[in-house]
């Protein structure tokens, strides 16, 4: 019982892991090793296809990575920046017609993206903002991701407020103690949101295809999705190649960070 | 008094990005989409050229559009098909993993990455490579000597290979069903041993029921993510939907309204349902959980 167990999880393992180390291997592949092959180990590893991958569109693809981190980065920032401000407001503040705002927040969480995708074009259209970042990043300024907001609130609402009313007491108002006792406090929450902000913005392929075109603009996923236009086996090999590259800064995150977005999910998904 | 104050009008200042957020990236946009989904909107004519239809995009959507009804048939039959195969097999690993032995955390992680790095493109790219009439797939059956076709070409299997891929990523919710499941009583069980409960029906009446909420939780957060497959239907199909319209998912299909043939007036009606139908469903979800959901407290 005890063994089968063991046996059924390495053969969940194999599956999981073999798609990822397939996609390795077969990006150190030449071409005709590329076809059909099910082999994990490349006979003669070569790092060509990295390069001619690297190289394959006219810009090459030192300008998507920086194009994709400049918006990864920016849009941790915003997030943390606005969902911080939010979630303190719902979880500790007392005004009018609170209840009502963290209803519409609550709704806001399971509203589908693609739905405001086109008026959100035409918004953004007119103040001239389509091919440049600022589609992407602007909102997270402003909280939109409700997702967030509730994870800070909920964790928020675990740091006692004995560390307020002593705080109050010293004459502090609701900006110093926001400042000086629920920020650094809440660091384990802004860790959450910001890694989650990064892989799901590096992920992201909907809104980066919508509002970025020019070649000198583009994501690594939208660059990624010209290996669909070009056919023929000769630029397999690249598009493996990129699509790993693509996948290290994830994988980095996930090796870093692995008990705690395993506790992020926990902790967003099932308190209150 | 005046402290109250104070904390009423800070609370408003902490507030106020996310109201202005509320307002202009969510609330005006949809009016303005709703709006627009009664007229001819195009984007790149000028606005003056702007017509009043009424509900002709939603008579055209009902009556006149065979893709619109394709694509709703390929949402559901994919929402179907993944959402329970991807949670019987989050629960039946989350099982599997519950009690903590030496390395249950390094599979718990390993098995966790799917659900990071599946809605990439680049893994999208890969796994239509693997499907393919020369991947990898195809490279198994040939040790058994079986000759696979090109799976994502064919008409009744491309929309599969999807499916395939969400289960891979079963991660996510795997995690939420080992929280869920710490939270079941150890007391429960050992009384179920003394009775001499068999497994299964310590499983039927004691783990079901105690992780029912996390179930619900994670059916109707799969549900919802699950109608709104984009990425992977996109890269498998090159951005159409094909083959025949297999893959042809509802967000690809606004997708190629909207911004394909720039028909925005009708991407806007076409979004409009989608919220409708995805609003219904949930309610349906939440009004059906009742019967089967039990809290801890109430028992």
């Amino acid at each position: 019982m005890k063994y089968l167990r063991l046996v059924a999880l390495i053969g969940i393992l194999a599956i999981v892991l073999y798609p990822l180390l397939w996609m390795l291997s077969t990006s150190f592949k030449p071409d005709e090793e590329i076809v059909g092959g099910i082999g994990l180990l490349p006979k003669d590893p070569q790092p060509s296809n990295y390069i001619d991958g690297w190289n394959s569109l006219d810009v090459s693809f030192t300008r998507f990575f920086i194009n994709s981190a400049v918006i990864a980065g920016v849009s941790v920032v915003f997030n943390c920046v606005s969902c911080l401000l939010t979630a303190y407001a719902f979880a500790r503040l007392r005004f009018r017609a609170r209840g009502l705002w963290f209803t519409l927040m609550i709704g806001t969480l399971l509203l589908p993206g693609h739905v405001l995708i086109v008026p959100h074009y035409i918004l953004f259209k007119t103040f001239g903002w389509i091919d440049t970042p600022l589609p992407l990043v602007v909102p997270k300024l402003l909280a939109t991701e409700a997702f967030f907001i509730f994870l800070m609130v909920q964790f928020m609402r675990g740091i006692p407020r004995d560390l307020d009313d002593a705080a109050s007491i010293d004459g502090a108002g609701p900006y110093q103690i926001f400042w000086r006792i629920i920020v650094p406090l809440s660091k384990p929450a802004l860790v959450t949101t910001a890694i989650f902000t990064f892989i799901w913005t590096w992920n992201d392929f909907f809104s980066q295809l919508v509002y970025l075109s020019g070649l000198d603009n583009i994501t690594v996923p939208v660059a990624l999705r010209n290996f669909l236009d070009s056919t023929g086996q000769s630029s397999l090999g690249p598009m493996f190649a990129m699509s790993v590259l693509s996948l290290l800064p994830v994988f980095a995150f996930f090796v870093a960070f692995q008990r705690m977005l395993v506790q992020g999910i926990n902790t967003s998904g099932l308190k209150g | 008094m005046a402290a109250h104050r104070r904390e009423g009008v800070a609370g408003y200042v902490f507030l106020s990005p996310w109201l202005l957020g509320l307002l202009g990236i969510t609330a005006i946009p949809m009016v303005g989409s709703l709006v627009l989904s009664f007229t001819n909107y195009d984007l790149l004519s000028d606005w003056s050229e702007l017509k009043w239809v009424g509900i002709h995009n939603y008579t055209r959507m009902f009556t006149d559009d065979p893709h619109y009804w394709h694509a709703v048939k390929v949402t559901l039959v994919f929402a179907l098909v993944a959402v329970p195969l991807k949670l019987s097999a989050s629960l039946a690993v989350a099982l599997l993993l519950n009690k903590e032995r030496r390395g249950t955390g390094l599979f718990r992680g390993l098995f966790y990455l799917p659900s990071l790095l599946g809605g990439s493109v680049a893994l999208a790219l890969v796994w239509r490579a693997m499907w393919a009439k020369e991947g990898a797939v195809n490279g198994f059956l040939a040790l058994f000597g079986i000759e696979g076709q090109n799976w994502i070409n064919e008409p009744d299997w491309a929309l599969h290979t999807l499916v395939v891929l969400a289960i891979w990523q079963f991660g996510a919710p795997m995690v939420i069903f080992l929280a869920g499941l710490k939270q079941i009583p150890k007391e429960l069980y050992e009384a179920a041993a003394v009775d001499g409960a068999a497994n299964w029906r310590a499983f039927w009446h004691i783990t079901l029921p105690g992780l029912s909420p996390v179930i619900f939780f994670n059916l109707v957060l799969e549900t919802v993510h699950g109608f709104q497959g984009f990425t992977s239907a996109y890269v498998i199909s090159g951005g159409t939907g094909g083959p025949i319209d297999s893959t042809l998912m509802y967000t690809l299909y606004l997708y190629k309204a909207g911004f394909g043939d720039y028909q925005m007036g009708y991407a806007s009606a076409m979004a409009w349902v989608f919220l409708v139908a995805i609003a219904v469903i949930t309610a349906v979800l939440f009004s059906t959980g009742k019967f089967w959901v039990h809290y801890g407290d109430q028992s």
